[in-house]
This record gives structure tokens, sequence and C-alpha cells, in this order.
């Protein structure tokens, strides 16, 4: 382990070198690991360019993603605002991964690089580590791997079946990506890893059972096996099935084998996906109070210059800006500014309470083990059940938080409650809703299909306080679930409390 | 603990197979884009690339989710200043509202969507429709190598550039200034003090004398070290440049007939049959000049807008343009120090008897000066189906297929797509490797 006392600060000036780099890492860990006891992956920092950056971004942050048009869409897009200026590039981009890997930009500082490596290797990568959404619903160890194989395995069906082909069933499956996700149960094969091993196996069985000979007999053997399978499918189908995805991957009538496997590829990495878009806020508050921690602890120790702290400061607070509804720039609450600024607060109530803290939170107030309790938060909640649980009447009038209701029906928007006594409860209910996905994600399942009979494909959509589904998107991405169901398809929207009956 | 990667020096461009993807898949966007913009640029400046705007809908990612509007929706702001529980506020009309985008999946909104081609991709489509050969396109699209050029010699550089005889020279002369000494003048001294030392009892001036020797001995040996044998000072580098090749200057005329037969369509393709001739020039030659000649009954230089652009009326005669073209040649364009290329575009019609004096002033005054001449004859696409034979045609395709037949730099074909355009230029590309030979 690092010296505990250092002398001299760490660096000075705003170039980096590897030394500097492993010097600083060295010091950010100590903190990290012996002041806020955190629980990290191996770390892998991989420097890279601005250009390998906008790469990075347009196939969604990973960095050995397959090949599809979007992404070339998306980098083509990213580009350009990047090139007029109109946008800035992320100082970093982190995986879910064992080990964690992290890229830092070169063209970062070195106060920069400090920032964002106990930003993102320790804050972020404690986080996947120990959230419970995380360990249960993702595999850091597999992924790295099993996105090679995605890749691979995609590539060899573009030199396989053409590269339209593939496209096509790509694209449709992107469109159906967000409901190709298993919301309620665990998917039904956890390990990422264990299930591409099992594929190649069965892949190998599969070309060396292959008898050219059988081919040349008419297929009197499978038809006589077909009304049997027929009934089987549809006892087994388990209807309803909100896993779009997968109902397709398995009972698709028309869909080849290499197809099906596209299919389980783009739900697997949706699923894999799911986690973080139900820890927005945590996620990114948990690496924004580790960095200001770990950055404060060693301008105080003297390891950080002033100058090196105040641009750490610059960024953080530009990071941190929560613009009012009213600003130019507003765009929704920022989750950065909201995250950290609920764990600050869980710290003030367990070291200095008020009254009113006594009074909501009569667990944590004053207990002092603020370490403890913030972790255990970061442990076991998500960002609806955490805002549920800890946003604070102190953070919400610093907010000044109120909330909007709109009714379609009527001519103006009503202010339903605000941050006073009596709209505290219903104001934190209100932003719960706000990040709870089962929610604001449309709620859509499979309810029946005649296998045996016209073969037509029943979607049903919740529709929750008269929220309706897009249109326009609606009826595109239906066009695509025909495709990959091969017969008539059709969605119909209920509203909630509605019979159920089918 | 941490594994630092410098990932830096990774191969770029590894979205380029995404970006391929994407430009396939907006193909006919893009390829109208492209067309549009051949006709808006000028002749040398088809050599860049190009922006491109594509409509939203052909590249739609949809999926599931929920209307912007409608239904009943509670939602959590902050900045409150001075709303209290139960203040309503009114809706802003349709379509003034700032909240438009607040449903937008990715907050791209529905306006066009833009991007900037690559010149490699620009060319490639410009290519398409004229089938050049692959090695053509892509010698075309080629970047000019550069060579390195010896250019002196220079104090640094790295020592696979060490220049021997400079670097050796420049030693000696300084050992020669500074008196260093030689190694035979140190043995000889040695050996006498040798010599002397073998003396088993030497006289007082012996003795004298070798001491005065030893010394001598010991200034020789610091001064040996002191001055070195090769300084750092004396080593000289070959000094390369890098130098663009070849370098030669190029004048291309373009000469077109404007009266009122040539519509849009043959415009177009003459523009395009000059595009080519002027990218397949400024594969060799470092400058080039264009001169634009257009004709009616007379025949004047004009810019490039003018001469794509502008009306004229008037009969045809074809020969005057030729004249102009002689006359500027003479003006401003020596044959030694230029390399003249002329690409005349027409659509065929030439004043009666005009013709045999073009085919005149070509041989005796033009073909001696020019490198290369192509003469292309626009006609309809049925028209070309009906003339099936090269020999038979009108006054002056006659008369200029005479002189293709004995004058291998003269060139002419019949167009009626841009396909045709390129079998004018295999001559021209096939003569290429052995003028470039010559220099």
């Amino acid at each position: 382990m690092a010296k505990r006392a250092r002398k001299g600060p760490l660096f000075e000036g705003a170039d980096w070198s590897f030394d500097t780099l492993r010097g600083t890492y060295d010091a950010i860990e100590r903190v990290a690991r012996e002041d806020l006891q955190l629980d990290f992956y191996t770390n892998q920092i991989e420097i890279i360019s601005s250009e390998q950056m906008l790469d990075a971004y347009s196939s969604i942050g990973m960095p050995l993603m397959y090949r599809h048009w979007s992404y070339g869409k998306h980098f083509l897009h990213h580009e350009r605002l990047y090139r007029k200026g109109m946008r800035g590039l992320a100082y970093e981009i982190v995986i879910n991964s064992n080990p964690c890997i992290s890229y830092c930009m070169e063209e970062n500082t070195m106060a920069l690089q400090a920032l964002v490596i106990a930003h993102a290797a320790f804050g972020h990568n404690h986080f996947f580590k120990n959230n419970h959404l995380f360990r249960q619903w993702t595999d850091a160890d597999g992924v790295l791997d099993y996105l090679n194989y995605a890749r691979g395995y995609i590539a060899s069906c573009e030199e396989k079946y053409g590269v339209d082909e593939v496209e096509a069933i790509l694209d449709s499956a992107h469109a159906l990506m967000a409901t190709g996700v298993f919301r309620r149960r665990r998917p039904p094969h956890p390990s990422l890893r264990e299930e591409e091993e099992r594929r190649r196996e069965r892949l190998k069985a599969e070309e060396q059972a292959v008898h050219y000979l059988w081919n040349t007999i008419p297929g009197g053997q499978s038809a006589s096996r077909m009304n049997a399978a027929q009934l089987e499918r549809k006892r087994e189908m388990h209807l309803p099935e909100e896993n779009i995805l997968y109902f397709l991957e398995h009972y698709s009538p028309i869909l080849r084998s290499w197809q099906r496997e596209i299919l389980r590829i783009v739900r697997n990495i949706g699923q894999y996906f799911y986690p973080q878009r139900q820890t927005k806020v945590m996620n990114e508050g948990c690496a924004c109070f580790v960095h200001f921690y770990i950055m404060n602890a060693l301008h105080a120790e003297g390891s950080l210059t002033d100058g090196a702290m105040l641009e750490i400061l610059h960024n953080h607070t530009n990071v941190l800006t929560q613009p009012d509804f009213d600003d130019p720039r507003y765009g929704g609450i920022n989750p950065y500014a909201l995250g950290f600024a609920m764990m600050q607060d869980i710290r003030r109530v367990c070291e200095e309470p008020t009254e009113e803290d006594r009074e909501w939170f009569p667990e944590i107030a004053g207990c002092g083990d603020w370490r403890n309790v913030i972790k255990d938060a970061w442990a076991n909640y998500r960002d609806e059940s955490f805002i549920q649980q800890f946003l604070s009447p102190t953070v919400m009038r610093r907010f000044r938080m109120f909330a909007l209701a709109d009714d379609s029906t009527k001519p103006f928007y009503t202010v339903t409650h605000i941050h006073d006594e009596r709209g505290f409860r219903e104001l934190r209910d209100a932003l719960a809703r706000d990040y709870d996905i089962s929610t604001t994600d449309p709620d859509i399942q499979i309810v029946d299909v005649d296998l045996l009979g016209d073969r037509w494909l029943k979607l049903r959509s919740i529709r929750r306080n008269g929220v309706a589904l897009d249109p326009a998107d609606r009826d595109a991405t239906l066009a695509h679930l025909r495709r990959l169901w091969g017969y008539k398809a059709e969605i119909e929207e209920v509203d909630e409390g509605a019979s159920l009956a089918s | 603990m941490a594994h630092f990667v410098d990932r830096r020096l990774n191969p770029k461009d590894k979205s380029l197979g995404n970006r391929r993807r994407f430009l396939k898949r907006v193909r006919a966007y893009v390829k109208k884009a492209v067309n549009e913009s051949v006709g808006k640029r000028s002749v040398a400046d088809v050599d860049r690339g190009e922006k491109v705007s594509i409509p939203m809908d052909g590249i739609l990612e949809p999926s599931f989710h929920h209307a912007s509007e409608g239904g009943r929706r509670e939602r959590v702001l902050p900045g409150n200043k001075s709303f209290r529980t139960g203040d309503r506020i009114d809706k802003p009309r349709a379509g003034g509202g700032g909240k438009g985008k607040s449903g937008a999946p990715d907050g791209e909104g529905e306006d066009d969507f833009l991007f900037v081609l690559s010149r490699d991709e620009f060319l490639d489509l410009f290519f398409e429709d004229l089938e050049l050969p692959d090695l053509v396109k892509r010698t075309l699209k080629e970047i000019r190598s550069k060579k390195l050029a010896r250019a002196g010699y220079t104090v640094a550089g790295s020592p696979a550039n060490i220049n021997v005889k400079r670097t050796m020279g420049n030693a000696l002369g300084r050992r020669i200034a500074l008196h260093r000494p030689k190694d035979r003048e140190v043995r000889e001294l040695r050996e006498r003090i040798f010599a002397l030392e073998a003396i088993s009892n030497p006289s007082k001036e012996q003795r004298a004398e070798l001491d005065g020797l030893r010394l001598e001995l010991q200034v020789m040996l610091r001064r040996q070290k002191v001055i070195g044998y090769i300084d750092p000072l004396d080593v000289r580098y070959n000094y390369y440049v890098p130098k663009p090749e070849p370098n030669a200057k190029a004048v291309m005329f373009c000469l077109m007939d404007v009266s009122a037969s040539m519509g849009e369509r043959e415009k177009d393709l003459a523009k395009r049959f000059f595009v080519l001739l002027h990218l397949f020039l400024s594969r060799r030659y470092e400058k080039i000049d264009l001169v634009f000649i257009r004709h009616t009954h007379d025949a004047s230089e004009v810019d490039e807008e003018t001469f794509f652009h502008s009306r004229e009326t008037g009969g045809t005669v074809v020969s005057t343009a030729l004249v102009e073209m002689k006359k500027v040649i003479d003006e401003r364009y020596p044959a030694s120090e230029w390399n003249i290329y002329a690409a005349q575009a027409s659509d065929g019609e030439n004043f009666s008897g005009d013709s045999a004096k073009c085919a005149h002033i070509l041989a005796q005054e033009l073909m001696p000066l020019c490198q290369y001449f192509a003469y292309i004859e626009i006609v309809d696409e049925e028209e070309a189906r009906l003339i099936n034979s090269e020999s038979n045609g009108m006054e002056l395709w006659r008369a200029y297929r005479e002189l293709a037949t004995w004058m291998s730099n003269f060139a002419m074909k019949r167009i009626a797509r841009p396909a045709d355009i390129y079998p004018v230029f295999r001559e021209l590309f096939a003569k290429k490797h052995e003028g470039a030979e010559n220099g």
C-alpha cells in the first residue's frame, strides 16, 4: 500500500504522464479503500483519443459492439455536434465488467484525470460491484467475452447469409430491444459466459451430427412430428409474456436458428443495460459522492494543489448544475445533481440531524455511521425506492421542487404539490414514480396466439392514466414485429382497470 | 493494482464499418446529393467531400414508447419561484411551446439528418455512373505520393543518414587546423624514448633529451585526448525533403458548342467529361490551368460560370473555337513550357464546309502542340441506337474520323450516357505510364 503521509502534492501543472497517473491512482485508491472502505473490481484504465471516444459513444459505449448502420448514424450525429463545438465529449466512459474498464480521454488535464479516475474507477466501479440489480442481472465477468462472441457471431452470419439479411434481423430486433427484457423474473440463464459455452457445445454437437445422407430422404419423418411439436409449443408458451424478443426467439414459426441466435444476442445486451436504466440517479450520485469525498480528502492532506482543486471543483459544479424549470438549459432533473445532493444529505442526517430529520429518518438520524448507511443504500436500492426512502425535505426545499399535473382534456396545468409541509410526502411519491421504469416504460404483453389456426399474434398494451403509445412509432415497430413473426400481429391498447378477460 | 493501457495508437476508424453500412442504407439520398453537387461545383473542384442532408424517415429506429401528448401525467420540476398548491397555469398554444421535444426518445426531433461525405466516398459515387475500371478508380483517388529528394546536408539527423565522406572531411580539416598530433608522430616519439631508455649508461645530454621527449609525449597524448578524432561538430547528415512528383504544369482547354441545340442534358454530360479529364490530369500535373472556350458561329474565352450556364444564339462554326484556342496558346501557353490538353464537346452540328477547315487546323496547327485531343459528340440515346456504325455520321464526325485514323493522340467518341465517357480516356490512361517515365 502507498505511504500514508505524502510529502508535497501528487502533481503540478496540467500535463499528465503515466507516472503521475499511477501515483495519483495509488493515492486515490488509498482513500477509497482505507477511508471509504469501498469494494471494487480490479481497475483497467485505458487512455484514448477524442476520435476513439466518439467511436465508443456511437456503439452504446461498448468497445466490442457488432456492426450495424445505426451506430454509424449515431457516430455521424455526435461527430457533427462535436466538430461544430455544440457539444463536448464525456471525459470518461466506464464499463460494468470485471476488470472494470474506464476510458479516459488524452485531452483531459491531470486534475481532470484524477477526478475521472475517482469518479469512474472507484465510484461507478463500487456501484457496479455492489448494487443488487447489477449483481443479480448482469455478469461482469463474462460481458466482454460475450460481446466478443456476439461480434464474431454476427460477422460470421454476415459472411454466410449476407449483410442485408443480417441487417434486416438486427433492425427488427433493435426495434424490440426495450421489450426484450425480463422485468419481473430473473433471466432464465443468469450467466452469459455459461450460456455462450453451452451454445458452442450445442453447435459443435450439431455439426458432428450432420449426416448429408439424411438430407436426401424426403421429409416424412419431420411431418409426423409436426403435430405433436405444435401442441407442445402451445402448452409451453407461458402466455402472457412480457419479453417479446424472448417469445419470438423461441416460438416464431419462420425464423432460422441463426436468426434466433441474433435475437438472443440483442436480448441479452438489452437485459445487460436494464439495471443501468433503473439506477441513473444512484449510479451517478454514488460516483459524484465518491469523487467529491476523495478529492477533498486528498486536498486536505496536501496531495492536491489549490489550482488543481479549483479546476476539479469547477468541473464538478459544471456537471452538477441543476437549471430551473424555466431556464432555457433545462432538460429534466439532472441525475448527477439529485443523486449527489441526496447522498450528501444522508451524510448530513447521520452527522448533524435537525428535528425534522429525526422525525423523517428516525433510524439513521444522528447515528454517525454515514459510511455504512450510504453503502447499504448503494447496495440495496434502485432509483425509485431510493427516492422513496431517502429524499428528505431539506433536498426538496433546496431544489424548490413542485409537482405539475397535466391533463390533456384541460387547457391548463395544475400545481398539485409544492415543497411545503403538506406536499413533501406526495412530492416524494411523484418523483419516485417518475423514476419507476415500470410506469415510464409502456406495459406490453403478448396475450394470445393460436399456432394451429391463423397464427395471429395478439399483444396488449395497458394504458395507465390514459397515456397512449406513440402511434407512428407503434406502427413502425409492429411492422418489425410482423417481419420476425411472419404472420399477422396486432396490438390492442387497454385502459388500466378495464376488464382483462381475453 | 490498476492496469493502465495506452490505446491512443490503436487503429482508428473503428466505426468505419458502421459508417459504410449507414451510407449504404441511405444510398439513394446520398447519390442524389452527389449528382446535384456535381452540377453546382466547378470542374476543378469536384475533388473534395460534400455535406449531405437526409430526411429522418429513411433512418428511423422505432420502438414502443409513450406518446409525448395525451393522458394524465404528473411531473416533478425544480426551481419553483412563486407557485402555490392548486395554482393553474395556462398551456401554451399549439406549436408555440418549448416542450415539444420532451417526449422524443433521443431528443433529435424531426429535422433532417446532416453529415459530411469524405472525398473518397464522394468520388466513389461520382465514378459510379461512369463505369470506370477499378484500377482507374484507384489511381484517380490516390492522393499523390511525395518522394524524398536530396537537399544538401544538415547538422542534425538520424544515424542512418550520416554522410561519412563529409563527416570525415570536416574531422580531418579540424584536426589539421588544431594541430592534433598524428598517431604516427606519437609512435615515432615512443620509439625514440624506447631507444634512449635502452642505453644502459646514458650521458647527461641523453638524459636531458629523454626528459624532454617524455614531456613532449605527455603533451602530445593530452592534446590527442582533448582534440577528438571525430567531434560531434564534424558530423553531417544527408538532408531529404519531401517533393511532390511529377512536377510539371499543364493547361486544359475545354471547348464546347453552346448553340441552342445544346440543352441541359448535353451540358451535364459534357461537364462530367471535363471533370473526369481534369481528375486524370490532376494525377499527373502539379498545376493545371483551365481555359474555357465556347462557340456558336463565333468563339470566345469565358469563365466557367458563363461556360456552363449562359445561353447564346447563333449558328455553329466549330473552326472558330479552334482558332481561338490557337490564339490563346500563342499568347499564354507556349508548348515548350506547357503540356496542352484539349477536350471538345459538341452535338455534331457544324456549318457546312467548315468541318474540313477544322480538320485542317487540327492537323496542321493544333495537334503538333497538343499532348492529347479528345472529341465527344453528344447524341440522344435513341440516336445512338440508330447510328450503330462508327464510320457514318455528320460532316464534322467524318472529318475528325479521318484524323483519328492516323493520329494516336486524338480520341473521339459518341456519348449518350455517362457510362460512355470513360472509353474516351482509355487510350490516355494506357499511355500514361509511358508518359510518366519520360518525365
